[in-house]
């Protein structure tokens, strides 16, 4: 058992939790710290449970920290750039920048460019914004970031519609799902199937030098790949799913519960890409019918009275193609 | 003139001026659940909380937590039933946590590197005789000389013990260790005085000048069973051969004759203890009639199961009609609808040297019999709950009392005693602290656990073990019991993850020095993730006021 000291460090929860005071400091997850650097502080006005500040912290935190400390952020319009900077308040501990809906990655682009003019290669840029500002209004100038290979990492907060706005589907909203746009009428209720846009496979197809998809339920695996982006110079694009309880109609305090739903079930695989292709991916670890992802949010609620199981079973199918895609499944067998 | 940038008229401010925690309708807190381990002991002991301890490694911390309510933790690593792990999260998860395999390293860790406990610091001046050297007299002893009490301890057995000697075989319980864990009560001054069997109480108490009495003589008289037997028959009592046993090896004398072929009668632990050393004593065949099934067996299911390893054998549903010489008559019993066994008018000849009777036992109360107010019911002296009998100043506890019968119950006996009696000589009733919700299962959020599995403990090979008193169960190295207390989940309690200081999307949770956290209520939204996310069920939400 010359494995078991290995283990028995690990105990007794393992890399799951944000800490675990039974091992050495460094194998401990960057928010454990207790002198963290909270890049986005508090008094922020994000709703009750919101998804995206967590995960907006848990990036910029761990991009802080990849770059020692010299760090810029570009904002697109949006709920993170409203809720965290108010005029004249503002709840960002880093330098930050926001200047329309549509133009954070050209923004992003100009800075990387200006600084490398000014010789500071030292100072890393990160963009940001959510899956509005990404797949629909800022998408030719992410792609044009993409295509020039811009030393600029750019996330994307996806909690799937324009939430800020009074929740308006988006090129991220899942089908069937209820949008102040996408009712519930008709055959087909809710957002139409076979629409939509799945950034981070054409992120890949520009075959930028790295591509990763993130929960904010996986804390560990976020902060890890942000570091492995900040190693990288060039085009890099994180895509992390933040649950919006206002806009998925879930408790505010199953935030996190929902996010691990949406990668036991499937419908949201974690992987990442090097230049194009997929290197690696999270297996599930308990994995669960869709339709109990689906059943703790409100604007699935249409699915189930009357139940709709042609719809639920579609939606289990896209779960399902994403396990083959991504091997969900297949990996856990193998280790 | 403005000197501020275009279109810029204020100061940059940062959020920390907008107290989010105003909009909070529920505020989270952190609480200390009952965990269903400690809830389910019956010696009181704070296992989740010497789990804690030993899983980072400090195993004295851990001990003297053990020691805080119970003096016996080696001797519990072996005999107890451990109710413990019947109760644990953790089997919901994958196994239970092997509690009291570790429990028993760290009272042998004890023994090995001679840890001891200070004698009490201060005399209160009172002296309280203890009846009964018995789990349940050390205990008290052991409690009521930490909380700086004289105390004399009596038996009339030549050695300390009780039933822990001459009921529980060697193979269970090795003598040595229950010597060590004795010698350590002994150290912090209680007096023992053996071959002193106390007749009248009320008499020792007043020709001793002691201000209050426990009496915990347990139950050493095997229950007879009128069976028709032929004479030269040859019937004993289990409870006499277990003590006739453990005699015989301390005074080197002959051990009880029992021929090739033995049956007991009964289903208890006593009775699989007496086969499993019939088995030790040259028996070819152990034989246990019992006459229910299995299912209706008293004994417990670890016990069973290594006896029949060892090769006893079990016949269920089966009375004893007729003993003679060599050969005895069973008749066939059948399970009606309430569950009681019924004669079926079949019988059957089983060829038998010997039997022993493992009918149960009862206490012998003649010492009781001079005091007034003491109530006897159905064989054992009413207590209330304090453990003292309707004579005042005179407690009781152990198997005398109605209670289940087992080493642990006996020593929380004596701790619930002890605390009772210091609080009756101090005039200060013992009130006991409110106990807090249990921590089920429900509480828990399970996701963060990372499976493990369960440390078996190793057991001598069967065939080996029926030759010897050796012990038959060991315990685990100091790797595989780190290991196994690390699988504890710590319900209800705080250990320190750092979870709810992660998962806070208002940086409102604040990490202490000392492993703690506190909320930051200026804040906190109340959005509950941190009592979702916890993964032990330490937090909950509670109405805002107002």
């Amino acid at each position: 058992m010359a494995d078991t000291e290995h283990h028995v460090r690990f105990y007794q929860v393992g890399s799951f939790a944000v800490g675990n005071r039974l091992v050495p400091l460094e194998l401990r997850s960057l928010q454990s710290d207790a002198n963290r650097p909270n890049a986005l502080t508090s008094g922020h006005r994000a709703c009750q449970g919101c998804g995206e500040a967590l995960g907006a912290r848990y990036a910029i935190d761990a991009a802080v920290h990849g770059s020692d400390g010299q760090l810029v952020a570009v904002n697109a319009t949006g709920c993170l750039e409203v809720f965290s900077t108010p005029f004249p308040e503002t709840s960002w501990q880093i330098p930050w920048l926001h200047s329309l809906f549509g133009n954070a990655p050209a923004v992003a682009s100009g800075m990387a460019a200006g600084l490398r003019a000014l010789g500071k290669s030292d100072v890393r840029v990160v963009a940001q914004g959510g899956d509005g500002a990404t797949v629909d209004i800022g998408f030719g100038c992410l792609s044009g970031m993409f295509e020039r290979n811009d030393d600029v990492l750019y996330i994307c907060y996806d909690n799937e519609a324009y939430m800020n706005t009074g929740v308006q589907r988006s090129g991220a909203t899942p089908p069937a799902a209820r949008t102040m746009t996408t009712q519930v009428a008709g055959p087909e209720p809710g957002n139409v199937f076979g629409q939509g846009k799945d950034v981070p496979r054409i992120a890949m197809a520009h075959e930028i030098p790295y591509v990763a998809t993130a929960t904010v339920a996986d804390l560990r695996d976020l902060e890890a790949k942000v570091l492995r982006a900040m190693q990288i110079r060039g085009a890099r694009y994180l895509h992390v799913l933040v649950p919006c309880p206002l806009g998925w109609g879930t408790a505010s305090c199953d935030t996190i519960t929902a996010a691990r739903a949406a990668t036991q079930c499937g419908i949201f695989p974690v992987f990442e890409a090097y230049d194009g292709e997929v290197t690696s991916s999270t297996p599930i670890r308990r994995q669960i019918p869709v339709e109990e992802y689906l059943r703790m949010q409100k604007r699935f609620a249409h699915l189930f009275k009357p139940r709709r199981d042609d719809i639920i079973d579609r939606l289990q199918a896209m779960a399902d193609r994403n396990i083959a895609r991504y091997g969900l499944l297949e990996q856990e067998v193998a280790s | 003139m403005n000197e501020k940038p275009f279109a810029i008229t204020l100061d940059v401010g940062s959020s920390l001026a907008n107290h989010t925690g105003s909009w909070r309708t529920e505020r989270p807190l952190y609480v200390d659940r009952m965990p269903p381990c400690n809830h389910a002991c019956p010696a009181g002991e704070n296992i989740q909380k010497w789990l804690y301890l030993a899983e980072g490694g400090d195993y004295e911390g851990a001990w003297r937590m053990i020691m805080q309510d119970n003096p016996l933790p080696a001797v519990m690593g072996r005999v107890c039933y451990h109710p413990c792990q019947t109760a644990c999260n953790r089997a919901q998860v994958d196994e239970a946590v092997g509690i009291n395999s570790i429990e028993r390293f760290l009272g042998d860790l004890a023994i090995e590197k001679g840890w001891s406990i200070e004698p009490p610091d201060h005399e209160s001046g009172k002296h309280v005789l203890v009846v009964g050297a018995g789990p349940s007299g050390l205990s008290a002893a052991y409690h009521l000389r930490r909380a700086g009490h004289a105390v004399t301890v009596r038996d009339g057995a030549p050695m300390a013990g009780g039933m822990m000697r001459f009921g529980i075989p060697a193979y269970r319980l090795p003598r040595t260790v229950l010597d060590a864990e004795v010698a350590r009560i002994a150290a912090i001054g209680v007096r023992f005085e053996f071959d002193a069997k106390v007749d009248d109480l009320e008499r020792a108490i007043a020709d001793g000048g002691f201000d209050a009495a426990f009496v915990a003589v347990g139950a050493h008289l095997g229950k007879r069973a009128h069976i028709p037997a032929g004479e030269a028959s040859r019937i004993l009592d289990a409870v006499s051969l277990l003590h006739d046993v453990e005699l015989a090896d301390e005074a080197h004398t002959t051990t009880p004759m029992l021929g090739r072929r033995v049956v007991v009668y009964g289903g208890g632990n006593t009775a699989i203890d007496a086969a499993r050393t019939a088995k030790r004593l040259g028996a070819s065949d152990a034989i246990i009639v019992y006459r229910r099934t299995r299912d209706h067996m008293p004994a417990h299911d670890s016990e069973v199961r290594e006896a029949q390893e060892e090769g006893v054998q079990l016949r269920w549903l089966s009375t004893i009609a007729h003993v003679e010489p060599g050969s005895m008559r069973i008749e066939k019993m059948a399970l009606d609808e309430s569950g009681f066994p019924q004669p079926t008018g079949e019988f059957e000849e089983l060829e038998a040297d010997s039997l022993v009777l493992a009918l149960g036992q009862e206490t012998d109360l003649s010492l009781l019999d001079a005091i007034a107010d003491i109530t006897v019911d159905d064989g054992v002296v009413q207590v209330d709950e304090r453990m003292m009998t309707g004579h005042a100043g005179v407690f009781a506890g152990g198997d005398m009392v109605p209670a289940e019968r087992t080493v642990t119950v006996a020593v929380g006996h004596g701790k619930q005693a002890a605390r009772n009696i210091d609080g009756w000589l101090r005039a200060e009733p013992f009130v006991h602290p409110p106990v807090p919700e249990l921590a089920g299962f429900d509480k828990l959020n399970t996701w963060y656990y990372a499976d493990a599995p369960h440390q078996v403990r190793a057991k001598l090979e069967a065939a080996r073990r029926t030759s010897t008193f050796d012990e038959v169960v060991h315990g685990l190295d100091e790797q595989s019991a780190q290991f196994e207390a690390r699988r504890c989940m710590s319900c209800g309690n705080c250990f320190g993850c750092d979870n709810c200081f992660g998962v806070c999307p208002d940086n409102a949770v604040i990490k202490l020095a000392d492993g703690k956290y506190e909320f930051d209520y200026d804040f906190c939204k109340g959005c509950g993730m941190c009592v979702q996310e916890c993964p032990c069920g330490s937090i909950t939400m509670i109405p805002e006021e107002g």
